[in-house]
């Protein structure tokens, strides 16, 4: 029964090595962009941890979505 | 996020966990489906079953660039940044989609024509629209000037956009080797409903998978923004 699953009729190597293929890369795309937003959130983290009680209040101040945006919004993927 | 009280940044961050949940669900259902409910073909006998990883990602990675595309045209128009943020959070799933669709392709074609690859019309404009999603990716690495990775990424996505309906027609304009769609959705569709089910479902799970993705790039690129607003302080 499972040997068969695997044989396929002969195409068990096409099949599943196409959707073999198909999760390496969901599963290496999904890897990569989480460790990219666990990398910002701790560099966020640091920055945040390091602010003064003035400078916590300013943050507490910064329209993120219209200035930094139409100002920084550039960086690498 | 400790102080940061906005809306679309916990919607954000709420919707990730869900869509994940969502996506494995649909995927395992899907998987099921494609590997041992669904029937074999007539002709093709199992080697059929990579159309149910093939065309959901063909399908994904053409919408995705059109998506990409039009941001880039609203960003031309309305100068509104946030299309641009959205777009390029955007260009890693569709592009790993476009590789998928390639090379599940590449590897139905063995079986099915005898060959891994042909220079095929639609097959070659595939591969181009991988290569638009590329120098897309590629264009965000190596250029340091804003404004002109601005218009240097829009112009990409906007003249790239030009293949996409190439790579749909290319089996009508062309004699290729690459067979007519077999589901349409202003004519009628010649797959049955055993194989469609089942083809519906993976479609589903893929565009969950991108949207899972798209909002976690999408999610970096805000903390991005808030780590550059705290330097500012």
């Amino acid at each position: 029964m499972i040997s068969e699953f695997f044989y396929m009729n002969g195409y068990g190597y096409y099949v599943l090595s196409s959707f073999l293929f198909t999760l390496v890369c969901f599963l290496g795309l999904y890897i990569i962009t989480k460790s990219q937003l666990a990398k910002e959130q701790n560099k966020f983290n640091v920055k945040f941890g390091e602010l003064n009680s003035e400078q916590v209040k300013e943050a507490k101040k910064q329209k993120i979505y219209k200035e930094i945006i139409a100002a920084e919004i550039y960086s690498k993927i | 996020m400790k102080f940061i009280k906005n809306y679309q940044f916990s919607l954000v961050q709420k919707s990730q966990k869900i869509v994940l949940y969502l996506f494995l669900i649909i995927l395992t259902l899907g998987l099921f489906e494609a590997l041992i409910l669904s029937p074999q073909d007539y002709l093709q006998g199992d080697s059929v079953r990579i159309m149910y990883v093939h065309v959901p990602s063909a399908w994904i990675s053409l919408g995705i660039f059109s998506l990409m595309a039009s941001l880039s045209v609203m960003v031309i128009i309305f100068k509104n940044k946030v299309f641009f943020l959205v777009a390029k959070s955007l260009a890693p799933s569709g592009f790993i989609f476009s590789l998928v669709a390639l090379v599940t392709g590449s590897i139905w074609g063995k079986p099915t024509w005898g060959t891994w690859w042909a220079w095929d019309a639609r097959i070659t404009s595939m591969l181009i629209l991988c290569i638009f999603y590329l120098m897309y990716l590629i264009a965000w690495r190596i250029f340091e000037n804003k404004d002109y990775v601005t218009k240097i990424t829009s112009f990409i996505a906007i003249l790239g956009f030009i293949n996409i309906p190439i790579i749909k027609f290319s089996v009508d304009w062309w004699s290729t080797l690459h067979q007519p769609s077999s589901v349409n959705i202003f004519s009628e569709t010649t797959i049955h409903s055993s194989m469609l089910i089942p083809l519906g479902i993976m479609t589903a799970a893929f565009a969950l998978f991108s949207l899972l993705i798209f909002l976690m790039k999408y999610n970096t690129e805000l903390i991005k923004i808030k780590n550059k607003g705290l330097d500012r302080l």
